[in-house]
């Protein structure tokens, strides 16, 4: 049988419907073309996709399974390596990972990994209901900061050893990022509850409403009887550009943006959080967050929104599924463009006026690119003289975070970067204090869920050996 | 879930309440906020402590009905139950170094200068407050400030109650008298704040106000609560809620502060009609 040189489509919501609604986006594989999608796959001997995946999943043998049909032993396959099937399936940045690596790539369209890990982990979730079988209880706790993917991931890989873990979360609901920042028509969040459910079941307590720093340092969850401490409390503060005009009401950061929709479910019309439904909308940078703040924005009502960035279209540090989708919406992609200023509204003769301190234009500045930067892209030159006025009524910053300090100014001994990152060692997660491991956003800045994940599950290794090694004295 | 175990009506508009909370009672400082949330599905809003009592593990809280949100929560009784109740939150008030202090509030804005100020007396410095209402109906805790304050002088716009005047009258006549603050402290509203640092801008005397913008994390983490502090962003729930009131963009944060006036006018609206069916 000739392999089919493209991916099997995924069905997804018609682009003009799906620009007006919350609901997910992509619909999912259904068993027949995910079997079909399975038979693309070579089961090449040497695996180079599995080295493409930060969790190291075990690639064609999950595919196998599909292949056969049987979707539950796929799941179990994937299980082995992560915890949050159903959440990577539908967030990695599978081009740039196992994608990336398959053999058919070279000549054709690479296997559709991520939308076959997606179609598996969510007929896992819909079909089976059986008891998991529990470990054996091995008396020590740890404790995990955060319960974003990366203390999810290690959360989960201990309380499968035996470990007591606990979760301690500053907001009100676990999740991290994939309740606040990922939004509801591209990671619906029944799916976040569902895997925060199975961690629970495995004996996972979570504490929300704790913020580490503030309720409890670490040295009191040491004193508490935590024998160690992951922290993956993320990336923290949002960033601004530093321009005129960024206190203007309507001027929002992409963490605000987003929380106030997907946390606070302000996107709903009866909801007790308000949002700003501007109807010209601009965001500002290029990466994933700054592609869910604008299709959100367009989901809220908007007539135009634009995607600000000062790189080139080759550039755009987002998941490409994300710009196609986004484009398909209709966000329009002002590229090459820098803002230098938001202006406001002022009503001279009526101080009162409400309107008054409001953002109604971005002026930008064009840019070409110039000599590639240290790490290789190319750098934006602005063209003096090219400023022109966007008129806006809501401006969401998306230019990324710098770490939170609250667990750095409390916590005597944890070394961080110049940056404010935590310094851990790459191979284990382990920080400058003795017990305390580190990983996700909060040691690297803003990166990806899965790489989150990777880290969580190098030092739930690590944690586990520590422990081990120093219950063997 | 977090316990309402004693609320007490101050005014027909403000409300006390202790909320069983005993990590947060176990840490928190004057100074400090906290955030919540009523029910599922509610608003978080910071609120910052009025007190503690660490033995009982609970955190007292004073709020004035603005919104839907402080509406529902002033709906809720003794024994019963909020959501979510997270802190404490933001840098305390700092006490290094000061003797003689002036605490400078207004209206609901007096329940947070209470902790400041009985914490100041407790460290035994000297303390002068000032605590001004719109008019009698209004005026909140006198006998709490009456019992950690040096001097308490009491005002209100109207003259029902104290002396007929603004705050920063008494606070100019005892700067000229000759009393000599190490430090002004002042809470309450952003006008109000402002009107009091130009009061002791011109004898530079050091003086803290306490911010309380609009608030969704309280961690750091969504920025909606930034200041321009001297010239640069400030995060206010964890670069303040204090900040050096020469240094603060009053106008600015005044007009940040109205963003969602419309929205709160309506849930306001809604609620009072909610409540004044299922109170009928």
């Amino acid at each position: 049988m000739a392999i089919n040189p493209k991916k099997n489509e995924m069905p997804v919501q018609e682009a003009k419907e799906r620009a007006r609604n919350f609901k997910e986006v992509a619909l999912g594989y259904t068993p027949e073309i995910a079997v079909a999608e399975a038979q693309r796959c070579l089961n090449c001997k040497n695996k180079p996709c599995v080295n493409g995946c930060p969790v190291n999943i075990q690639i064609p043998d999950f595919i196998t399974k599909v292949k056969e049909g049987d979707f539950e032993g796929a799941y179990q396959v994937i299980s082995q390596s992560s915890s949050l099937p159903a959440v990577c399936g539908r967030v990695c940045p599978q081009e740039t990972q196992c994608e990336s690596k398959c053999t058919l790539g070279i000549k054709f369209e690479p296997v559709g990994i991520g939308r076959l890990e997606r179609f598996v982990a969510d007929w896992h979730n819909q079909n089976n209901h059986g008891e998991i079988e529990l470990p054996k209880p091995n008396g020590h706790r740890v404790a995990v900061v955060g319960s974003g993917p990366s203390g999810l991931t290690c959360a989960g890989d201990l309380a499968k050893k035996g470990y007591k873990v606990t979760i301690f979360e500053a907001l009100h609901l676990a999740g991290g990022v994939l309740v606040y920042g990922i939004p509801e028509f591209r990671l619906p969040k029944t799916i976040v509850q569902k895997e925060v459910e199975t961690l629970k079941k495995y004996g996972v307590e979570v504490e929300t409403n704790v913020v580490v720093g503030k309720t409890i340092t670490i040295d009191e969850l040491f004193e508490d009887g935590y024998e160690a401490v992951f922290v993956g409390s993320g990336a923290g503060l949002p960033r601004f550009m530093g321009i005129p005009g960024e206190s203007l009401k309507g001027v929002y950061s992409a963490n605000e943006f987003l929380t106030r929709s997907n946390l606070m479910k302000a996107y709903k019309d009866d909801s007790q959080t308000p949002i700003l439904r501007g109807k010209n909308v601009a965001v500002v940078g290029g990466g994933n967050v700054a592609m869910d703040a604008a299709r959100t924005a367009l989901r809220l009502g908007a007539d135009n929104v634009y995607i600000v960035y000062r790189r080139s279209m080759d550039e755009l540090p987002a998941r490409k599924e994300e710009v196609e989708h986004a484009q398909e919406e209709g966000i329009k992609f002002e590229i090459l463009r820098n803002p230098v200023e938001l202006i406001g509204y002022n009503n001279p003769d009526d101080r009162r006026d409400p309107k008054n301190g409001s953002v109604v234009g971005m002026k930008v500045i064009k840019c070409e690119l110039g000599e590639p930067d240290e790490k290789g892209r190319r750098r934006p030159v602005e063209v003096p003289g090219s400023e022109y006025v966007i008129d806006v009524d809501c401006v969401i910053m998306s230019i990324g975070t710098s770490p939170n300090p609250l667990i750095k100014n409390t916590t005597a001994g944890l070394e961080v970067n110049r940056h404010g990152g935590i310094i851990v060692e790459e191979e284990t997660g382990k920080t400058s204090k003795e017990g305390v491991y580190a990983g996700g956003d909060a040691v690297t800045g803003a990166a990806t869920v899965i790489l989150a994940m990777g880290a969580g599950k190098t030092a739930a290794k690590a944690i586990d050996e520590y422990l081990s090694k120093k219950h063997a004295k | 879930m977090y316990k309402i175990v004693k609320k007490r009506v101050l005014n027909p508009t403000v409300t006390m309440m202790d909320i069983l909370a005993p990590m947060v009672a176990k840490k928190a400082q004057a100074g400090q906020f906290i955030i919540l949330r009523v029910d599922e599905d509610g608003e978080r809003i910071p609120l910052t402590v009025a007190g503690y009592d660490r033995a009982a593990g609970t955190v007292k809280i004073i709020f004035q009905i603005v919104g839907g949100t402080t509406m529902r929560l002033s709906a809720k009784e003794e024994g019963e139950y909020i959501c979510d109740f997270v802190g404490p939150l933001g840098c305390a008030t700092h006490t290094d170094g000061i003797k003689k202090v002036c605490i400078v509030g207004g209206g609901v804005g007096c329940a947070i200068a209470l902790p400041v100020a009985q914490r100041f007396k407790e460290l035994g410095c000297e303390v002068h407050s000032i605590i001004g209402f719109r008019n009698k109906d209004l005026l909140i805790l006198e006998d709490e400030f009456k019992a950690c304050s040096d001097k308490l002088t009491v005002m209100t716009d109207d003259g029902s109650y104290g002396r007929q005047g603004v705050v920063t009258v008494p606070l100019k006549e005892e700067i000229e008298a000759g009393e000599k603050f190490d430090e002004v402290i002042t809470i309450g509203p952003l006008i109000m704040m402002k009107f009091v640092v130009a009061t002791t801008k011109p004898y530079n005397i050091p003086t803290t106000v306490s911010m309380n913008p609009i608030m969704i994390d309280g961690t750091g983490m969504c920025g909606g609560c930034r200041l321009t502090v001297g010239g640069q962003t400030k995060f206010a729930c964890v670069d303040g809620p204090d900040f050096n009131g020469f240094e603060v963009d009053f106008d600015e944060a005044m007009s940040r502060a109205s963003a969602y006036a419309e929205f709160e006018q309506r849930e306001r609206d809604k609620c009072c009609n909610l409540f004044k069916k299922e109170v009928k």
